[in-house]
Parts: C-alpha cells; sequence; structure tokens
C-alpha cells in the first residue's frame, strides 16, 4: 500500500478571496500584456520613421554595364593616404538621395527602380558641338580607373570609397568648351517613376549641382560609373555620377542626365533651399561651421571616435591655390 | 474605488510598453542592425521618442476634455517621466557616444547652435517636472503653486517641437505633425477654459439677478 499523497502546506493554498478573484487576474493579465505590446510596437514604429532598419545583406553587386564594352579596370590610385576602404555594404546602404526618400536606408531598398539602360547623357551648352552620349560611348571613350576617395558629407560623417570611373577633365577636353564657358552645370534625372520621391516637394527636382570650370578641370574632379569594381548601384547615382573629393558630398550630382557649359554660375539645388547653409562652393573646412553644427570634426563610418577634419579634406595640396584670394567663410 | 482596481495593470503596462523600443535600438545595436552609422540613428530614435512621449504626455487632458476618458489622466505622470528619462539618455548618447566626452565642443554647441540649444532648454527645464512628479511633492506645494510649475511642461513641448524643426535638413512633415498634436492640445484646453468661465460668469450674473435661485 502506498502512502495517501500529503495534504499541501498551508502556505500554498490559494486564499478564498483571491480565488473569486481569478476572472479579474486573468483579464488584468491579458489588458497588461496587449496594452504594452502595443504600445511597444506603435512606439517602436513612430520612433523608426524616417531611420527604418537597411537591409540585412549587402545587395548583390550588379551586373557589368551592357556587355557590349568590357569593364577592364586601367589606373589604380589611393588618394586616401592608405585609409581604410569602408565596406561596399556600408557605402550602399548609408545614402542620402533624397529623390529616392530622405532617410538614409530607404536609397538602398529603392535603387533599383532607376533604369541605366538604355541612357543617354546630354553634354550643351558653350561646346564645340552639343551631343548625346551613352554609357558605353563613355568607356570606350576614356576607359575606366579606380580612385580611392574619402567622401565628407556635410552631415559630418565620412567614408573612403573605391570609385571607378575617369577624370571630368578628360571629358571636357574631348568636348571641346568654348571661350564663353566659364562653369558646368550637372543635372540628374527626372522622373518620379524612377525616382518616386520627386512627388514630394522639399526640395526643388531636377537636382542642380554646379563647379567652376576650372574646378571641373582639376585632375581630381571625376565621373564615377561604378565603385568596388561593378557598376554603381542606384541609390549610388548609377549610372553616372560626379565625384568632387575635396568638397561635400552633396556637391557631387547623381544618376546625371545632362551636363551644360555655361557663361553664368548656376543655381544649385541646395543652396537655392537653404542659402545661408550651403554655399556654391561647398568646400570642406572645418573653421567654418555648418550654422547649426560644427564642422570641425567629423565620423568615419565604421568608428567610434569622431576624427578631425581636415581641409579641403586633406586635398589641400591639390586644389588649394583653385581659391587663392577667396574669402573662404564668405564663399562658403 | 472600483475603477482603481480595474486600471491597476495600466501603468506597469504603459511603463513595458515604453520600455519596448529602447529594448529595440539596444538589440539591433547588438546586432549590427542599425545601419552604418549606429550612434546617429539611435541618438535620433531615442530623441524622437522623447518627443512622443512628451507629446503624449500633453495629450492626456485634451482626451479628457475631448472624449471624458479618465484613463489618460492616470498615465500622464508615466508618460511625463518616460519623456524625462528618454531625454536624458538623448543627452547622454549625444555627450558620451556622438561628441566622446568633448565638453569644450558640447558646450560651445549649447551656446551657439540654436537648435541645440533649445533641445537642452527642453531637457534642463524638465529636471524640476521629474523631481516634482511625485504626489508628496504636490502636497508640499501646495496645488496651485505646484500646477503652475508644472504648465512648464507646455513650454517643454514647443522647445521640444522646435529642436527637431530645426535640425532637419529638408523634410519637416515629422515636426510638423507633432507640432500640431500639440496645437491640438493648447486648443482644446483653451476651448475648455472659456467654457468653463462663461459658466461661472453666467452663474454668478444669475446669482445676481436672481438672488436666492442659484
Amino acid at each position: 500500500m502506498r502512502n495517501p499523497p500529503r495534504p499541501p502546506a498551508s502556505s500554498e493554498i490559494t486564499a478564498p478571496e483571491l480565488y473569486a478573484r481569478r476572472r479579474e487576474f486573468i483579464k488584468s493579465g491579458a489588458l497588461f500584456v496587449g496594452t504594452s505590446a502595443a504600445l511597444g510596437a506603435g512606439l517602436s514604429s513612430l520612433s523608426n520613421l524616417g531611420s527604418a532598419d537597411p537591409p540585412a545583406k549587402p545587395p548583390p553587386l550588379p551586373p557589368a554595364a551592357s556587355g557590349a564594352v568590357p569593364w577592364r579596370v586601367g589606373k589604380r590610385g589611393d588618394f586616401a593616404a592608405g585609409e581604410a576602404q569602408s565596406s561596399y555594404q556600408d557605402i550602399t546602404s548609408y545614402n542620402n538621395y533624397y529623390e529616392l526618400g530622405f532617410s538614409k536606408s530607404e536609397p538602398a531598398s529603392l535603387g533599383f527602380r532607376i533604369k541605366t539602360q538604355p541612357w543617354t547623357l546630354r553634354v550643351t551648352g558653350e561646346v564645340e558641338h552639343e551631343r548625346t552620349l551613352d554609357i558605353d560611348t563613355l568607356i570606350r571613350w576614356f576607359g575606366l580607373e579606380e580612385r580611392v576617395y574619402r567622401m565628407r558629407c556635410v552631415e559630418a560623417w565620412s567614408m573612403v570609397i573605391p570609385w571607378l570611373g575617369f577624370p571630368l577633365a578628360d571629358f571636357l577636353k574631348k568636348l571641346a568648351p568654348t571661350s564663353r564657358a566659364k562653369y558646368v552645370r550637372f543635372t540628374t534625372l527626372l522622373d518620379p517613376e524612377q525616382l518616386p520621391n520627386q512627388k514630394s516637394r522639399a526640395l526643388r527636382w531636377p537636382y542642380v549641382e554646379g563647379l567652376r570650370i576650372d574646378e571641373a578641370m582639376n585632375p581630381l574632379a571625376f565621373l564615377a560609373l561604378g565603385l568596388y569594381g561593378a557598376p554603381l548601384p542606384g541609390q549610388n547615382g548609377a549610372p553616372v555620377r560626379l565625384v568632387v573629393p575635396w568638397k561635400y558630398g552633396f556637391k557631387g550630382g547623381k544618376s546625371l542626365v545632362e551636363i551644360r557649359l555655361q557663361e553664368h554660375e548656376p543655381e544649385t539645388t541646395w543652396s537655392r533651399s537653404a542659402p545661408t547653409e550651403y554655399g556654391f562652393y561647398a568646400n570642406v573646412n572645418p573653421a567654418v561651421d555648418h550654422p547649426r553644427w560644427s564642422q570641425a570634426s567629423e565620423r568615419r563610418i565604421g568608428e567610434l571616435s569622431r576624427r578631425k577634419t581636415l581641409p579641403f579634406n586633406g586635398y589641400a595640396e591639390q586644389v588649394a591655390d583653385l581659391y587663392r584670394g577667396m574669402d573662404l567663410a564668405r564663399n562658403f | 474605488m472600483a475603477t482603481r482596481s480595474k486600471l491597476s495593470w495600466l501603468v506597469p503596462a504603459t511603463i513595458t510598453g515604453a520600455l519596448i523600443p529602447f529594448a529595440s535600438i539596444a538589440w539591433r545595436l547588438w546586432q549590427h542592425r542599425l545601419g552604418a552609422n549606429p550612434i546617429a540613428t539611435a541618438l535620433n530614435q531615442i530623441g524622437l521618442l522623447s518627443l512622443i512621449f512628451l507629446c503624449a504626455s500633453l495629450s492626456c487632458t485634451p482626451l479628457k476634455i475631448a472624449f471624458g476618458y479618465n484613463w489618460p489622466l492616470r498615465v500622464r505622470r508615466t508618460l511625463g517621466l518616460c519623456a524625462f528619462f528618454s531625454a536624458v539618455l538623448h543627452f547622454l548618447v549625444y555627450l558620451v557616444l556622438d561628441q566622446n566626452f568633448a565638453l569644450g565642443v558640447v558646450l560651445s554647441d549649447v551656446l551657439k547652435r540654436p537648435f541645440i540649444a533649445l533641445g537642452f532648454a527642453a531637457l534642463v527645464l524638465l529636471v524640476p517636472l521629474a523631481l516634482t512628479s511625485s504626489k508628496r511633492s504636490v502636497a508640499r506645494l501646495g496645488f496651485r503653486r505646484w500646477q503652475l510649475l508644472h504648465r512648464l511642461a507646455y513650454l517643454i513641448g514647443i522647445l521640444g517641437v522646435l529642436h527637431f524643426y530645426l535640425r532637419v535638413k529638408a523634410d519637416h512633415t515629422q515636426p510638423i505633425v507633432y507640432g500640431l498634436v500639440l496645437a491640438l492640445g493648447f486648443l482644446l484646453r483653451g476651448a475648455a477654459k472659456l467654457k468653463k468661465s462663461r459658466a461661472m460668469r453666467l452663474r454668478a450674473s444669475l446669482r445676481a439677478t436672481h438672488p436666492g435661485s442659484a
């Protein structure tokens, strides 16, 4: 015979008044869980607006252009003093491309919408012959070289990017500007089907940037068709963009459809939108603050501590002469 | 007393719910899922959370006015304290992670940059409100004085929205929406106050013209 089960200790016995309220406990518990979950989800999504998570995996490398012209990389040059290159994932998932969305992550998820084939780049204005060029022609004429440049955003962060392309000076010499060509104007694609955020009116579209002709002829000014050895993904400005490494990143117009040579200084998108904050020159300058934040230091993407920002982003030796005698605090 | 025990889960649920987005930020930071510039993302999201809590706390009274609900008043203090703790965390992320304790830079930012000055003022003004958030403080200060002090919350809300508005580069939709939420709340408060004073004046005039009837 087994012993009869021992009666439970009196401390384990539910008090009758609590037992009577068991339904209320269950109901309160359910309301607690439901409310905290709903509140937590609501708060998370509200605070995530405008900074949605980037894709977990890097986007696949896009296929080489049309295949008609092989992507053969000629010269390779390190113009960033051996500083570590930013990862392909970071370069292609943290972008300011307002036509694809105001957040840093939207451009990466919408970049595929830019149809780069066929693509035409018009060269207009003060040139011997106005022309319409396609990407294959550009590669055939100028070849491809790799240049590792620092990229300093006006928002005080920076990257090191291996671009693929050719010097803007080669391009301009071939197109033979007339003597009246004092400025170069760069225009981005205008097509809300491909660039959906052009439906927003926060900025005036198409995006326009510009350089003085002597800046454009400086050997560092670059037209990029690719990065990390492959064609540019949409979010980085496919299929052709401007790279001016001694200026803030916004000077580098993306997905260019027109390069115009002209006599007068072009009105550029950001200096039109906020003339006290973004000037025509936009040279990287630690001594001239953005009205709302300091430009003295920057965060290199991937690093924990800040680093000092260098005059002309470290390219003073090559470009400072362009601005001799100019008041750079006024011509910011 | 019955409603009191019925809603005993409300404040704990609010606190738990309020912690979830912070847990999510910490988890994604750990998992390298906050993007290429995780410090900036965490800074922005925590700051936005503080403004959301502030607007939510300031919407409790308008909700009561508009719909007669009593439950929002029971989470008003909790939401206000959440706003305070998020604001402190937001400032700490800026000071420690973003600026690496460069106190000189932070000080000159606060003095020179209007958007940082406004945000810092909001944080400083939140301190006395957090310190006097207990029921005991109401008793110690006396309700009138306590209420007067806590009207600072309106100013703090406005400072918070301006801080956000001035920070944005091009798309001002979000700060405008939060500003509208605050404005609607102020409007409802004003309307309720007007109605109340009118009713009181009416009662007073009734009493004057028909003595004994009121």
